[in-house]
Formats: C-alpha cells, sequence, structure tokens
C-alpha cells in the first residue's frame, strides 16, 4: 500500500508535460518501439500498442475534426468507436475512427473537416 | 457469401461467454469485434470484481478478458475470431454486413447472439464538445489500455460506480482529480468506493452540476453551481474549477440499433437504460434464433452479463438443434447466479427493468 502512496504523492501535481504513465501500482507500461508518423504533415511520434488517437493525444494534439457546419474543435469523446467525435482522414481516407485505429509506421493523419471525400 | 452458423457481434464479456458455451456445444461460431483487441471495456478495468467466484470474484477485469478470451479455445471446436471488424448491418433474412479491415463481408447466419455492449451517455452543458471533456469509459481506455493520462486536472462529473472507481484510478495513475460532482443530493455509488477517494481528500460534491466549459481548442475550466431541490443551478453559486480534462460517468445507454435494425420488438425501459429488445428467458428476441446479452439488453454488470451470455450461447446452440451436453444442469446453474447478482437493494432496479424486458415464449 505503500508504494501507492508515494505514487500519489510524487506524481500528484505531476508539472512535466508528459502524458505518458511511468509508473503504475497495478499495471505495468513496458516501453514499446516508436512509431514515427506525420500530423498535418508534421512528424509525430507514437508506441507500438497505441492507436492513432491515444498517440496524438500523448503528443498534446487533442482537437482531431472540426464540427461540420461551425467548425467547432473535437477530440474524441468515448474512444472505443461509437461516437464519431474522433473522425480524422488517414492516409488520404476520411472517417476513419482513429480511437480504435491502430497506430501504424509512416501514417499520414490529417483533421478532417467536414464530412469528408472519398478520392 | 460467407456461410456462418453462429455469429457473435461484440468480443466483450457477453460475446466471449456466449461464444465459448455455443463452441462447446459443438456449434461453429464467428465473433466479430469492432476492435483490435479481445474482451470488450474488460480490458481497462484494473479493479478487482466483486460476487461470487463463478462469475470471477476478485480478479481484476483485465486478467477476467484473458481469461474469457482463452476459454474461446474449445478443443477440437475453437471459436473463430474476426477483430476490427463492425458489424455495420444486420437484416431480418439473416444476412449481417460486416466491414472487417478495409473489406465489406456479407455474410449468410442462421443463429445470432447480439452483444454489442452500451454507449456512453452525454451530458448537456455549454462547450459539451471542447477536446478535453471525455467519457469515463474513455478515459479508462486511455489510461489502463494505453498508458496515456487524459491530462492532468480532472473534474469527475458523477458519482456512480463508474465516476468513483475511475476517479480513483486517475489518482492511481497520478493525475489531479480536483472534484467528484453529483447533482443528485446522494452518492450513487457504493460507498466502499466513495470511501477510498473520502480518504485521499477528494471533495465529492452532492448537487452541483457542470453549468459550462470554456477553453479555446481544449477544456481549461469548467463554472460549476450548486443545484437546488428541483435540479436548477442557485443563482450567485458559480465557482470556477481549473482543469484540463472532464471525465463525463453519467451512464451507459444499450447500443439497440442492431436489434432493432434486424427487426426486433423492442421497447424503452428506463431502469435498464434506454431501447432494448424484449427477451424470453431463454434470451431469444422476437426474431427466432436472434439472442442478446449483455449491456445492450440492459446496463448491468460485467459479472451478469458473463452469466446471460453463457445463456444466450446455450440457447443458440439449442436453436441449432445442438443442445449442449448439459443443457439444463447449466441453464438452471446460471439462472441462480442471475438471481442471486440481482439480489439486494442494488439489484432493485434491474429486476425491474428486467421484468419489464421479459415475454413468456418459451416455458
Amino acid at each position: 500500500m505503500k508504494a501507492f502512496y508515494d505514487i500519489i504523492t510524487l506524481n500528484g501535481t505531476r508539472e512535466d508535460d508528459n502524458l505518458r504513465i511511468e509508473r503504475h501500482p497495478i499495471l505495468d507500461f513496458p516501453e514499446t518501439k516508436t512509431l514515427r508518423f506525420t500530423f498535418e504533415g508534421r512528424p509525430v511520434e507514437g508506441r507500438e500498442g497505441d492507436t492513432v488517437a491515444s498517440a496524438l493525444h500523448a503528443a498534446g494534439v487533442w482537437k482531431l475534426s472540426e464540427s461540420q457546419k461551425l467548425h467547432r474543435p473535437r477530440g474524441f469523446y468515448c474512444a472505443i468507436g461509437n461516437c464519431s467525435s474522433c473522425h480524422m482522414v488517414v492516409d488520404g481516407i476520411p472517417n476513419v475512427k482513429t480511437c480504435i485505429t491502430p497506430l501504424r509506421a509512416g501514417m499520414d493523419v490529417r483533421i478532417q473537416a467536414g464530412k469528408g471525400v472519398l478520392k | 457469401m460467407k456461410d456462418v452458423e453462429l455469429l457473435v457481434v461484440g468480443g466483450g464479456p457477453a460475446g466471449l461467454s456466449a461464444a465459448a458455451s455455443a463452441a462447446e456445444a459443438g456449434v461453429n461460431v464467428l465473433l466479430c469485434d469492432r476492435s483490435f483487441r479481445l474482451g470488450g471495456q474488460l480490458i481497462k478495468q484494473t479493479h478487482k470484481f466483486f460476487g461470487s467466484e463463478k462469475q470471477h470474484a476478485k480478479t481484476r477485469g483485465f486478467r477476467i478478458a484473458a481469461e474469457l478470451e482463452a476459454s474461446l479455445a474449445v478443443p477440437g471446436n475453437p471459436a473463430e475470431t474476426w477483430t476490427e471488424a463492425t458489424v455495420v448491418g444486420l437484416y431480418p433474412d439473416r444476412v449481417a454486413g460486416v466491414l472487417h479491415r478495409d473489406r465489406y463481408e456479407k455474410m449468410r447466419f442462421r443463429a445470432c447472439v447480439l452483444c454489442p455492449g452500451a454507449g456512453e451517455r452525454y451530458l448537456a452543458f455549454e462547450n459539451n464538445d471542447l477536446p478535453g471533456i471525455v467519457g469515463a469509459g474513455a478515459v479508462q481506455t486511455l489510461m489502463n489500455v494505453h498508458g496515456v493520462l487524459p491530462g492532468k486536472k480532472v473534474v469527475m462529473v458523477g458519482s456512480g460506480n463508474i465516476g468513483l472507481i475511475v476517479a480513483y484510478q486517475l489518482l492511481q495513475a497520478g493525475v489531479r482529480v480536483e472534484a467528484v460532482l453529483e447533482a443528485s443530493p446522494k452518492i450513487g455509488g457504493y460507498k466502499v468506493h466513495a470511501a477510498k477517494l473520502a480518504r485521499l481528500g477528494i471533495p465529492i460534491r452532492t448537487q452541483t452540476s457542470v453549468l459550462r466549459a470554456e477553453g479555446s481548442d481544449h477544456v481549461e475550466r469548467v463554472v460549476v453551481s450548486a443545484l437546488d431541490s428541483a435540479w436548477n443551478p442557485v443563482p450567485g453559486t458559480e465557482e470556477t474549477i481549473e482543469c484540463d480534462a472532464v471525465c463525463v460517468a453519467v451512464g451507459l445507454t444499450p447500443l439497440h440499433q442492431l436489434a432493432a435494425m434486424a427487426g426486433a420488438e423492442m421497447k424503452y425501459v428506463p431502469e435498464l437504460g434506454g431501447m432494448v429488445p424484449l427477451l424470453d428467458s431463454a434470451r431469444e428476441t422476437s426474431v427466432p434464433g436472434l439472442f442478446c446479452a449483455g449491456d445492450a439488453s440492459g446496463i448491468e454488470e460485467a459479472s451478469a452479463a458473463i452469466v446471460g451470455g453463457r445463456l444466450a450461447g446455450l440457447s443458440a446452440a439449442r436453436y441449432l438443434g445442438k443442445p449442449h451436453p448439459e443443457d439444463s444442469r447449466l441453464r438452471e446453474d446460471l439462472t441462480t447466479q442471475l438471481r442471486i447478482l440481482r439480489s439486494g437493494p442494488f439489484g432493485a432496479k434491474i429486476r425491474a427493468g428486467a421484468a419489464k424486458a421479459e415475454v413468456e415464449r418459451h416455458a
């Protein structure tokens, strides 16, 4: 039990920008292979085991799409493929549910504004 | 078109249990799940389950997922599984449309067990669509599956068991929980979960709710207010809480769409969380050969989904003319387990709901 409280006091007021969990009282998150991909053309790093959305969230990208009429910023809401709030354009394909799409190296990921166009 | 003897939709606790039961009975099973991993929401449950050993009590959820997945490997007749396979259509003529990775596949099935689960409810407040405002299930997925924190300072909305448990999990992962808000005058979840938070000094504020969120590209703060006995905000009690994430834990609603699409008779049952198919005691819908289990037939605990899934799997096997060799003994045992799970004051709501959604067909 002591270890658990230590972790709370240690990380309780995390000041760093890192959103990756390094220590956890129950779960292990061993460091996996780094996967490089691009977001809006910019290089981003994720990890093997990530979804596109979890990799972006860890990298500080929280706006994934825009609402269709008012262009309000949207992030993911349900993270299980239900709500459509995380639809992005991945490798040119629109309406990809990025919260249940495994991240793969070299993916070209872009914010989706509107309904998306099939090419 | 592919021919399938039994199609199981969903690889959570209900679907895995249904598939294993039917495969044990000798049925050829194909289980489809839209995620890339089986286990449904169990894979992100780090807490130990209550109940009896028959429903894996004292075991952490993600371990139960692994045990259930292993049970699909029935010697001589393992259930086939497809991941990243979303069932997008289910038609009354027993045809399913499945988007399996990049391919759309149509299949003809002889029986089907629907276990698609539930969806997260939303809460209406100004700017509730800002990035950083996420469902409780999403927080668990992000944090417990991917090892990524939703933010550093979180406001939890809802003090039901999910809200309380996820608030505790956030603390375990090193996140600050600024407050747990509860609109009703009483904490919704079990006292044991609330007490764990209280011991760590996390304020659980009853009769309090979110008026609006603020922020440009993601949530930066929420304005909360006290509620009067008619649930209206009390003017002058507004207060701002700085945060970078808001976790919405206001309940779940059954994913009813596929059952409705297949033509099953549906009913709105508030105690079960929304629209559900009417079921008989064998968990068969009004469409012969179409069964349903898990949260899609009413929001309940994973342990009940396991038991209900097994029942549905046995029923599907019996329907297909391949009754499990121990059908009646297992059926009796499972029915007793379900009755015990739903006993006591916390089961009153689900008992009332299940009664409304149950119809007499098979005796």
